[in-house]
């Protein structure tokens, strides 16, 4: 077995076993841990291929910024997992069920297996000399500027969203204005008051 | 390869559409909760405008490698999803602001959901599609939940989201599996391919069908409709009945025909079950419903199933029908909900049919058109709804489907049950207090949709021969 081999099988097998354990661990803060732990396997399997750029992505994006959000969402929010896990058991046959028929599925799919016409020929190689980085820079902003400038308005929706639906503008907020601050001058901040000797304020 | 600006012509309406949509929320965001009022009218401005440039348009054109096309086809729909987001918007303004609902990022969202709509009728491969789906949906999910102060419409969003989510999880299996099975996204060179039906493309229909169904909202994947459409603001229901169902309807009919003409007795078996199902479902379950907004939600059920029958005919003759259908499915829609946005009392709205007791006298105006939309959804002749029902069904005998197009007839005789007994109620029960006088706007949409409905069958030629026209494109 080459050395590339060997690693595709620790890397695929990690992942594998702790996505297993994202589901099956009762702690959250555990499961959002072997969350990353997938991602950092998924990123190396991405590294055997050669997708160095997608690898560095995954880990970047995912591991750096998604979950480290998630495990912060996981430790505020006080979810009572044990209880939403209460109506296990009863939705275990028909969940196992879809579970099944979706595995037969996987295994007739997967042992159907067979390219398409086009497929091997449409598969290149990576141009040698030349980063992943560049070669996807290339096709982003000429042949697939449309998805990519899509993909930016469906942000744009999801960052409106999350603003309509949370923001709210409350009464009786104290909020800090930087203009206003810098515009005070002496005559607004200080008052001089003569006091009478003799008298307090 | 560049691209130029000019190059970009075709897609003029949606990079209109996108662009007011930006300067809007820009000026929105300056200018604060008084822009309101601006912001609805400027983007109103914008639906219109994207109309006209539309039906300006070139009649033909292929951009960004096939993944936007333009044809006759997109045209039509384009128009007709215009149309119902506008009218939508439209009715929506006043209520939205006697209902202390009122914010510009309201008419903002509709505006992104249907440039999500414009792309998705012009999406030429799986990218466009999936990217299309997914920016009509998000901006359909936030708009639901829009009152954020009441639990219904929270719940409706939610609900909505989760079930989106899900189901844009299974189609992105299948397109996967597509992918993988023809070595290809664009539709035009999968239907090269896919000339002989294999497992895994076979898998790869089942799943971007039961996404596409989900998002037309057709049995076993309707289940999110009623709770949808009664919790969400009823504007929102109204946008929501009228333009993505024609969109989402619009992009299935491509995908199929497009991407999937040769295995097609492998999907029509799909479309002729989902069909029957969503026809039957739609007529029986809406029985014993009280509330307006579910009664429609099942309402629209049935009319997807009857839209469907036009798909699984599978022939160009379908295709007209199908394109008919949508055309009188949304004046119809538009027209009943203008009547139930109007339904307000001085003590706030109400949403059962028995509130509508007696209307012939109250408001004999409103209930003769509310009548004549009822008995047009009911399918009886010779009002436009008839007419639709009659061409999806003569494309499915045409097309040797005959069990296809009795269960159709069946169906809608039972269907026209509830339709028939809001009628009833209107006409001959005791009458209920008057409702507050209409606004302008909602009598103008009832007037328009009501006029179409009755005199439809006086002159059909135009829609008849653009119907054609826009499903010659396809073929």
């Amino acid at each position: 077995m080459s050395l590339a081999a060997l690693f595709f099988y620790l890397f695929a097998g990690v992942a594998v076993a702790s996505a297993f354990m994202v589901i099956a661990s009762r702690n959250p803060v555990h499961s959002v841990l072997f969350l990353i732990l997938t991602f950092v396997n998924a990123s190396g399997l991405f590294i055997l291929i050669g997708a160095e750029y997608l690898a560095m992505l995954l880990v970047v994006v995912y591991v750096g910024a998604v979950a480290v959000l998630f495990l912060f969402v996981v430790m505020m929010l006080d979810v009572d997992f044990v209880e939403l896990r209460q109506g296990f058991l009863q939705y275990l046959p028909v969940g196992g069920l879809v579970g099944f028929i979706f595995l037969a599925e996987l295994v007739l799919v997967v042992g159907s297996w067979s390219f398409g016409q086009g497929v091997t020929g449409a598969v290149v190689a990576p141009a040698p000399g030349v980063s992943n980085a560049v070669q996807i820079g290339r096709v982003l902003y000429t042949d697939y500027v449309y998805f990519f400038q899509a993909a930016g308005l469906v942000l744009l929706v999801a960052m409106i969203g999350a603003i309509v639906l949370t923001l709210r503008h409350k009464e009786n907020v104290k909020r800090q204005s930087i203009p206003v601050q810098n515009a005070r001058t002496k005559a607004m901040a200080i008052d001089v008051v003569k006091v009478p000797s003799g008298k307090g304020l | 390869m560049t691209l130029t600006l000019a190059a970009l012509g075709p897609a003029l309406p949606e990079l209109l559409l996108a662009i007011s949509a930006i300067l809007l929320l820009l000026f929105g965001a300056f200018v604060g909760p008084r822009s309101t009022d601006t912001v609805n009218g400027l983007a109103l401005a914008a639906l219109f405008a994207a109309l006209v440039l539309v039906i300006l348009g070139p009649a033909q054109a292929s951009l960004f490698n096939g993944a936007f096309q333009v044809d006759a086809y997109s045209r039509f729909l384009k128009v007709l999803a215009l149309i119902g987001a506008g009218g939508a918007l439209a009715m929506s303004v006043d209520w939205l602001k006697i209902e202390k609902q009122a914010r510009f990022e309201y008419a903002i969202l509709v505006l992104l959901s249907t440039l999500g709509m414009m792309m998705l009728i012009s999406a030429g491969d799986l990218i466009a599609l999936y990217i299309g789906l997914e920016l009509m949906s998000l901006a359909l999910y936030v708009i639901a939940a829009n009152n954020r102060d009441s639990v219904r419409s929270t719940e409706a969003g939610l609900k909505y989201f989760v079930l989106g989510a899900l189901s844009s999880g299974m189609f992105l299996y299948g397109a996967s599996l597509i992918y993988g099975f023809t070595g290809s996204i664009n539709f035009a060179q999968i239907a090269e391919v896919a000339r002989e039906p294999s497992l895994g493309l076979i898998f790869g229909i089942v799943f971007t069908f039961a996404g596409l169904c989900f998002k037309v909202s057709a049995v076993p994947f309707h289940m999110w409709t009623p709770d949808v459409y009664e919790g969400a603001p009823t504007p929102v229901t109204t946008f929501f009945a009228a333009a993505p169902k024609i969109a989402a309807m619009a992009v299935f009919v491509r995908f199929a025909l497009e991407a999937l003409p040769h295995v097609a007795h492998q999907w029509q078996q799909i479309v002729v079950f989902v069909s029957i199902a969503s026809m039957a479902l739609g007529s029986f379950a809406a029985i014993g419903q009280r509330n307006l907004k579910r009664l429609m939600a099942y309402s629209s059920i049935g009319h997807m199933g009857f839209a469907l029958v036009g798909l699984a005919a599978g022939t160009e003759q379908g295709v007209r029908g199908v394109l008919i259908y949508l055309t009188v499915y949304m004046a119809m829609t538009l027209g009943t909900f203008a009547c139930i946005l109007s339904m307000r009392r001085k003590d706030g709205m109400v949403e059962n049919y028995d509130e509508l007791a007696g209307l012939a006298r109250t408001s004999p105006v409103k209930a003769f058109f509310l009548a004549a939309l009822m008995f047009s959804l009911a399918g009886i002749p010779p009002l436009a709804g008839f007419l639709a029902k009659y061409y999806v069904f003569l494309a499915a005998i045409e097309a040797g489907m005959y069990t296809l197009a009795v269960i159709g007839v069946l169906t809608s005789v039972v269907g026209a049950f509830y339709y028939l007994r809001i009628v009833k109620v209107m006409y001959f029960d005791e009458p209920a207090p008057a409702f507050e006088p209409m606004p302008s706007e909602l009598r103008a949409v009832l007037a328009v949709a009501g006029l179409f409905t009755l005199l439809f069958f006086v002159y059909p030629g135009p829609i008849l021969s653009a119907a054609g026209a826009a499903a010659r494109a396809l073929f």
